[in-house]
């Protein structure tokens, strides 16, 4: 069991969908994440496992290396999508509570912002570690935030932007959020951003990486 | 029409602009508008920019058409339009500098990632000739694929300008700096394997924009001279990153500074030398004088 759980995590830190995908080429043929979570579930493996010892396992790995620019955007994106195709399995075991999320975290790019791929990366490693994510989309209002909050009560927030014209957007939600629904923590992260800025704005974390997100998550 | 490369047989250094984003929202483009829509809405301006940087001593002014691609103006459900406004975007720069001053056209990333499958590769071809053709039409003299971070997406905008154009193609990326003289972008490509893929896809003139600042540039611009010593390099870096202070946020190079870093990326390998976020007609004015100096 504790193999098949290690080989699902590799699938994931690499980026091997299935058996078909040509990538990485030197695992051409072998099964990736798609077989082997199915292979798990169908042996008993208890869902919980195959998601927090195998899947997430892997995706902490490369977040961690890209954090490190060990790795970049398409190592990432790879994982995700070996991610996803594992996921699918688990699906209807979230659906009957067979299995469990970490918690939920609400995430999207702040009002007047329209760039969606760093969001886009935190929200799949965040998924991936183990979370359900409601992801907003772009130009999210501060009142958007708030709804989705009420929706999920104690959810976690992520915020981001790109544009230093747009960042300033970042303190209205923060202040909405800690007003309307004391207690939500809320992390920022974009290009332009520092930890400076994060603390300026009221807000409880930042990180420059999707795996810093993650990080956050657990503390 | 002006040639690029006869201006840069005739002089040492060529200068270009700086920024366009930035200026514009000084001027009071607001968050989530469009700012291509501005060259028919306000286009006196649009005219104003390029003008500041024609008397700033630019040789070669740019074109408000960073997001002009059709896949960019869907955002804003103006891509029934981006023939327009590219156009108009060329027309205003080119009739607003003196003839014997360069307009090199704009033309940024689409926001896709190709390898997700957000798109096809036909889609993007297709977004980046209609705009080519567009700023073709309203007047450009060179096009600038710029502002790139994934070889494919770069490589299709080029082929897509130079298949369909006679003008000369600008491709620059934009490097952060990862470890001791080492580069890559944010899709993990290195300035040696830039300038192999893009000299090949045919851009005659290629480079780095964008950016942590100036300080890094130094040190990409030798690496991409290695790998293509026959182009022509062209640099534009930020005033650094912005820092906040109270409610504004400043970008922390001064145009002293920055022209301070003009002749060692003439010695790396550069030729063109501008700017990009947070430079102003003062960087510019500045980075002229240091380029003058040069001879």
């Amino acid at each position: 069991m504790a193999d098949l759980l290690e080989q699902i995590a590799i699938c994931i830190e690499r980026g091997k969908v299935n058996k078909n995908s040509p990538y990485p080429p030197d695992l051409k043929g072998q099964d990736g994440a798609d077989e082997l979570v199915k292979q798990a579930l169908d042996q008993g493996i208890a869902p919980d496992d195959v998601l927090g010892k195998g899947l997430t396992v892997g995706m902490g790995r490369v977040g961690q290396k890209f954090s490190e620019n060990k790795v970049f955007v398409p190592d990432l994106l790879m994982a995700a999508k070996a991610m996803s195709a594992g996921m699918a399995h688990l699906k209807p075991a979230f659906e009957s509570g067979q299995a469990h999320h970490k918690g939920t975290f609400v995430i999207g790019t702040v009002q007047g912002d329209l760039h969606d791929i760093g969001k886009n990366l935190v929200a799949m490693v965040v998924e991936g570690g183990g979370w359900k994510v409601v992801d907003l989309g772009v130009d999210v209002s501060a009142e958007k935030f708030l709804a989705a909050v009420k929706k999920n009560p104690g959810a976690a927030v992520g915020l981001s932007a790109l544009l230093t014209t747009t960042m300033v957007n970042m303190e209205k939600t923060v202040r909405l959020l800690k007003e309307q629904a004391p207690g939500t923590r809320v992390i920022v992260g974009g290009a332009p951003l520092t930890a400076e800025f994060a603390k300026k704005v009221g807000a409880d974390g930042y990180s420059p990486d999707p795996q810093g997100a993650i990080k956050f998550l657990a503390a | 029409m002006v040639s690029i490369f006869e201006m840069l047989d005739r002089k040492k250094v060529l200068v270009s602009d700086g920024a366009w984003g930035t200026f514009l929202v000084q001027k009071g483009l607001k968050p989530g508008e469009c700012p291509e829509l501005w060259n028919v809405e306000h286009p006196y301006s649009v005219a104003d920019i390029a003008r500041a940087y024609a008397e700033a001593g630019s040789d070669m002014v740019s074109t408000n058409s960073f997001g002009g691609t059709r896949l960019k103006l869907a955002h804003f459900g103006l891509e029934p339009r981006a023939g327009e406004l590219n156009e108009a975007a060329a027309r205003l720069t080119r009739e607003t500098i003196s003839p014997d001053k360069a307009v090199f056209a704009s033309m940024g990333p689409t926001g896709k990632i190709l390898m997700m499958g957000d798109v096809s590769e036909e889609d993007v071809y297709e977004a980046f000739r209609e705009q080519a053709l567009a700023l073709e039409r309203g007047g450009a003299d060179a096009l600038c694929v710029e502002t790139m971070t994934a070889l494919d997406e770069a490589a299709i905008a080029v082929r897509a300008a130079k298949q369909n154009t006679p003008l000369p193609v600008i491709c620059t990326f934009t490097f952060d700096q990862i470890g001791e003289g080492q580069y890559r972008t944010m899709m993990g490509v290195s300035p040696a394997d830039m300038a192999a893929e893009i000299v090949a896809a045919g851009a005659d003139i290629i480079g780095t924009n964008c950016g942590q600042g100036p300080e890094q540039m130094v040190g990409i611009v030798e690496q991409l001279r290695a790998a293509a010593p026959d182009t022509p390099i062209m640099v534009q870096a930020n005033a650094g990153l912005p820092v906040r202070h109270g409610d504004v946020d400043v970008f922390p190079e001064t145009p002293e500074r920055m022209a301070s870093f003009v002749p060692a990326l003439v010695k790396a390998g550069a030729r063109i030398v501008g700017g990009c976020c947070g430079t102003t007609p003062d960087h510019i004015r500045a980075i002229a004088a240091a380029a003058k100096k040069l001879g």
